[in-house]
């Protein structure tokens, strides 16, 4: 191998590592936009039921600590903050039967960021979840 | 010797320090009235009336007939809310439960939360709501009353305004406030329980309400 191939794959490689770092941190960067605008709206709407720690209130409302009922029901999230719920769910093992409210006129992308905020919090780490996937799960509310 | 004297300087000044200092007494609110009244030698004196919170008679949520004699010389803290209440109400009893878990083991202490909704939160309604925030106890009544009598006490009385509102988020408006009443029913402190600072100042009064000599 000649150096100048050498420093021509290097160069190369450089590039593609360079893109994909920059890919990875825009898209980190949009996760973190999501995630501060989602708890302004975790404030505002969730928190005086929910806790600021998503600790809940009682059996009156469940908290939103279980990572594993949030990652299992992910895709019905959506339709839970739209349309409300009014069925029993099993939360870190406890059943709670609570109504909750819709909030009919929230947006897609304000209900993707405060998901985004909620499963990334309270011992969440989901990721990203992006307002037309929001919309897409909409379709799909029972 | 010279010690000896700074040290008795020092000791003195730290004796007048703590003799000065004057009990904390919190204020009492509403308004009041002179009246003469005549002691016992008969001499004529001018004594103070201050507003008090009225008998009353509610249903708590074992559907028992509560009145004043329920907080015969018991410090309390009164509020106003109703179950389906999904704005303030959680937060300010989500705060009021850190109050009484900091009082719990004080017969002195006791709470007092009314419902402004008549038409829906029956005893029944009260209870479960009651069990569901984990304080279903003696210590903390929750009482249902008619609309007339409720709304009354509210304004004219604890000074927290209520009201029906169709176009509210739940059907009702109201005040958040946590109002601490005194042995001789009489309004000590007014405290906002969405608020955290102003519910750790309710605890604080709470103490000094407690310590208060009669």
């Amino acid at each position: 191998m000649t150096l100048k191939k050498i420093v021509l794959y290097s160069l190369f490689l450089g590039a593609i590592a360079m893109v994909i770092h920059a890919c990875q941190s825009a898209s980190e960067i949009e996760l973190a936009k999501y995630h501060s605008n989602g708890k302004d709206i975790y404030k505002t709407k969730c928190q005086n039921c929910h806790g600021e720690n998503g600790e809940g209130l009682g059996e009156l409302t469940p908290p939103l600590t279980d990572t594993i009922f949030l990652q299992q029901n992910k895709q019905k999230l959506a339709c839970y903050i739209k349309n409300g719920v009014n069925e029993p769910m099993e939360i870190n093992g406890k059943i709670y039967h609570e109504k909750m409210a819709g909030f009919k006129d929230m947006h897609d992308i304000d209900i993707a960021q405060v998901i985004v905020y909620i499963t990334n919090s309270f011992e969440n780490k989901q990721g990203m979840y992006t307002y037309e996937q929001v919309a897409n799960d909409l379709k799909n509310c029972k | 010797m010279k010690k000896i004297v700074r040290y008795t300087l020092v000791a003195s000044l730290i004796a007048l320090g703590t003799s000065c200092k004057q009990e904390k007494k919190l204020p009492i609110y509403g308004d009041r009235e002179a009246k003469i009244i005549k002691d016992a030698s008969g001499n004529e004196k001018i004594d103070t009336i201050y507003k008090t919170i009225p008998n009353f008679k509610f249903l708590n949520q074992d559907s028992i007939e509560i009145t004043q004699n329920t907080f015969k010389n018991k410090v309390y803290v009164a509020d106003f809310f109703f179950t389906s209440c999904s704005t303030i109400c959680p937060t300010m009893h989500r705060h009021m439960k850190t109050i009484y878990e900091k009082f719990k083991s004080n017969p002195e202490v006791m709470f007092l939360s009314h419902t402004i909704d008549f038409k829906y939160d029956k005893p029944s309604v009260l209870k479960k709501y009651a069990q569901k925030l984990g304080v279903d106890v003696p210590q903390w009544q929750f009482v249902w009353g008619n609309k007339e009598e409720v709304y009354k006490i509210a304004e004219k009385d604890y000074l927290v305004a209520v009201q029906e509102d169709n176009t509210a988020t739940d059907g009702y408006i109201h005040q958040g406030w946590l109002v601490l009443i005194d042995k001789h029913k009489r309004i000590r402190g007014a405290y906002d329980g969405t608020k955290p600072e102003e519910v750790e100042k309710l605890k604080n009064d709470i103490s000094i309400l407690l310590a208060e000599k009669e």
